[in-house]
């Protein structure tokens, strides 16, 4: 009761002033809730990073260069997408990155020791990947456990089983001869460009990959329940929605696109390791939070999530070029998802 | 009106849990009498003074950093950014023992706490106060003192000739010369102990349950929720600062790339092990100290073993999840038995 009272007190106010005084609230309360829209301090940031980018170097607002950079980081777009729907449905899964690793790993055992021929392989990994994190669900609503304390199991025990599978070594071993590789139409997916554009194929398909779940997660039923869900939980099952099912599909789709990232990035190193993307987890999820995405559920864009990755490809371009150390980098990294999350937070009071 | 039979069910839940969470350790124990067994039929001398040995050196680092990270989880919370924590400290220590020979092994034991401090207060910040969600305030600090770590270091290691000698001799030897007791094993007991009493017998110890129990209800009696919360991460820093020298002591050297990567794991795997309840409200020192000394044996039987040590993050994952999920199941038993359904 006392908090529709307070709710319902500036609608009263806001009735008496004058016309031109309402007219005013108005327009202040609409620029308000666009300023308060998460996506527009992405897009600014990004605007401000590409300014100081090419204030910084020459070579920064090369095209075909920062294009390229896209492929470097391909893999936590792609994760992010779907990461996207595990954050708006009130969820997290910590263990992309280990996937990721995993399905290498998957790719190597499965073509050198064993023998299967590449696109049978293919196949594999991606059922590998889907699987893994359909575990993830299956073991977050049988044992009805947070997903944090599940996927951080599973971040241990998949990366884990990694490790298991090729040691500390490669595929293809360190040992072996030069010849010996995986087939030439798998490798280098990040040199074949789209036929006359300077623009990598990964990067096309991290962009159908996003228009296709984007249309999935804001023009579909589907995609309003993962919305529900996020919101309220139990009122959303009551409704008669079967969120335990949804959130199983929704696991299983990370762990497919941590796979098809696992496997775009072998292709790109051409060489499997258990440390594939060891500590990406941080940085999906930074371009997920970034992107206006409420770390508590049921607020979020896919273009938020698109806007905030290509910040990021722009921050780390932007570092790289002027030489900053990796480790640097994950500072600022680290630093940019608290920051969004104290930027959302504090805007949020604002809207209140 | 709190009628009868409600007072009478409360004792019941509450004797049914008691049973349970006593039933948690002797599990633990059984458990560790388990791998044991395994292990001495593959290699009857296991029980060797020197295996021994390592196994009590491996546990005071994750004992000293478990209590802490076990009352962040009883709050709710969770802390993944101790590694980087343990490393800090134990650097920027290394750093001052390097720079200055004469410098005083307590002094700098003092000066890594406060770093430890330091950092679990900034943590401890932004989550009680500033509202950010525990996981994505440590998995983002763990990369910003990690970054910090090779800033301050410019990426250099601190040698084992850097390494005070008294300080080394923490985990060679114990009080009375014993070889088999070193100090850092006491510290590590030490530690335990006063946390339990912390939490057992003072108010703001009980405030940490509270709050891990029921947030709303904590608030509603008047408990400081934001200090509490504060508090445990301060504590959790502190302690992982502590950890930083005696990691100093026990291996020699402060690597900043290899220094407490993924120790958060191995933390967060003897918490759990020890029966915490990861949806917060309780847990107990003496399970997260068995819990350590669990993977602590398990971790030597396995190197014992010959199992190649890549093995070895694999079956942490695979204890986390099969102790989180055991923990899981437990509760629900506890619900159904205490509801009635």
């Amino acid at each position: 009761m006392t908090t529709e009272k307070t709710k319902m007190q500036p609608e009263i106010m806001e009735t008496n002033p004058t016309e031109n005084q309402q007219k005013a609230v108005r327009s202040q309360g609409r620029l308000k809730d666009f300023l308060a829209r998460p996506e527009v301090v992405t897009v600014g940031l990004i605007i401000l990073a590409f300014i100081a980018g090419s204030i910084m170097s020459p070579y920064f607002l090369d095209a075909a260069f920062l294009f390229n950079y896209t492929s470097l980081y391909i893999e936590v777009g792609i994760m992010a997408i779907a990461m996207t729907f595990i954050i708006i449905s009130g969820n997290i899964d910590l263990s992309v990155a280990s996937i990721l690793a995993l399905v290498a790993a998957v790719v190597g055992v499965s073509y050198f020791d064993m023998g299967i021929p590449m696109a049978l392989t293919i196949l594999i990994a991606l059922v590998t990947g889907a699987l893994l994190g359909a575990f993830n669900g299956f073991m977050i609503v049988r044992t009805k456990l947070p997903a944090l304390a599940v996927t951080l199991a599973t971040l241990a025990l998949y990366r884990g089983v990694a490790q298991v599978l090729l040691g500390d070594d490669s595929r293809p071993r360190l040992a072996w001869s030069r010849d010996i590789i995986f087939p030439e139409w798998f490798t280098g997916i990040n040199r074949i460009y789209v036929p006359g554009t300077p623009i990598p194929i990964p990067f096309v398909i991290f962009l159908v990959l996003a228009i296709i779940l984007g249309i999935v997660l804001h023009r579909t039923t589907f995609g309003r329940w993962v919305y529900a869900t996020g919101t309220n939980e139990i009122a959303t099952r009551y409704s008669g929605i079967r969120t335990e099912r949804l959130k199983v599909m929704l696991f299983t789709l990370s762990g497919l696109m941590a796979g098809i990232a696992g496997l775009i990035m072998v292709s790109r190193l051409s060489t499997a390791r258990y440390d594939h993307a060891r500590g990406w987890e941080l940085d999906v999820i930074t371009a997920v939070v970034l992107g206006g995405t409420s770390i508590f559920g049921g607020r979020g864009t896919m273009f938020g999530t698109v806007a905030a990755y290509l910040l990021l490809i722009i921050l780390r371009t932007g570092m790289g070029v002027a030489n900053v150390k990796a480790e640097s980098q994950l500072a600022v990294i680290g630093s940019l998802l608290i920051i969004a999350i104290l930027v959302s937070n504090l805007t949020g009071r604002l809207r209140k | 009106m709190a009628s009868a039979s409600d007072v009478l069910h409360r004792q019941q839940s509450s004797t049914t849990s008691l049973r349970l969470s006593r039933f948690r350790e002797i599990g633990i124990i059984v458990f560790l009498i388990l791998v044991i067994g395994i292990t001495l039929i593959f290699k009857p001398d296991f029980l060797r003074p020197i295996n021994i040995r390592s196994i009590l050196l491996w546990v005071p680092l994750v004992i000293i950093v478990a209590t802490g990270e076990m009352m962040v989880i009883i709050t709710r919370g969770i802390d993944v950014s101790v590694g980087s924590i343990l490393a800090f400290s134990g650097i920027v220590v290394g750093m001052v023992f390097r720079d200055n020979p004469d410098f005083n092994i307590y002094l700098g034991v003092l000066l890594g706490i406060l770093l430890g401090a330091i950092l679990g207060i900034i943590n401890g910040a932004l989550i009680a106060w500033a509202k950010i969600p525990p996981i994505i305030t440590t998995l983002g600090t763990l990369s910003v003192y990690r970054g910090l770590v090779f800033i301050v270091s410019g990426g250099r290691q601190i040698d084992p000739n850097h390494v005070p000698v008294d300080l080394i001799r923490w985990s060679q030897r114990g009080p009375f010369g014993l070889q088999w007791l070193p100090w850092v094993v006491l510290i590590a007991l030490g530690v335990a102990v006063l946390a339990a009493l912390f939490l057992k017998y003072t108010q703001r110890g009980r405030n940490i349950y509270a709050i891990g129990s029921n947030p709303d209800a904590a608030r509603l009696r008047g408990i400081p929720v934001e200090t509490t919360t504060f508090l445990v991460y301060l504590l959790t820093g502190a302690a992982a600062g502590l950890a930083g020298i005696l990691y100093a002591s026990r291996f020699g050297f402060v690597n900043p790339g290899e220094t407490g990567v993924g120790f958060e794991l191995t933390v967060i795997a003897a918490v759990v092990i020890g029966g915490t309840n990861v949806f917060g409200g309780s847990g107990s020192v003496l399970g997260v100290v068995l819990g350590s000394l669990l993977l602590g044996t398990i971790s030597v039987a396995l190197s014992v073993l010959g199992v190649a040590s890549t093995w070895q993050l694999a079956v942490y994952g695979f204890v986390i999840l099969l102790a989180v999920s055991v923990d899981a199941l437990i509760q629900r038993e506890l619900r159904r038995a205490t509801t009635g359904e």
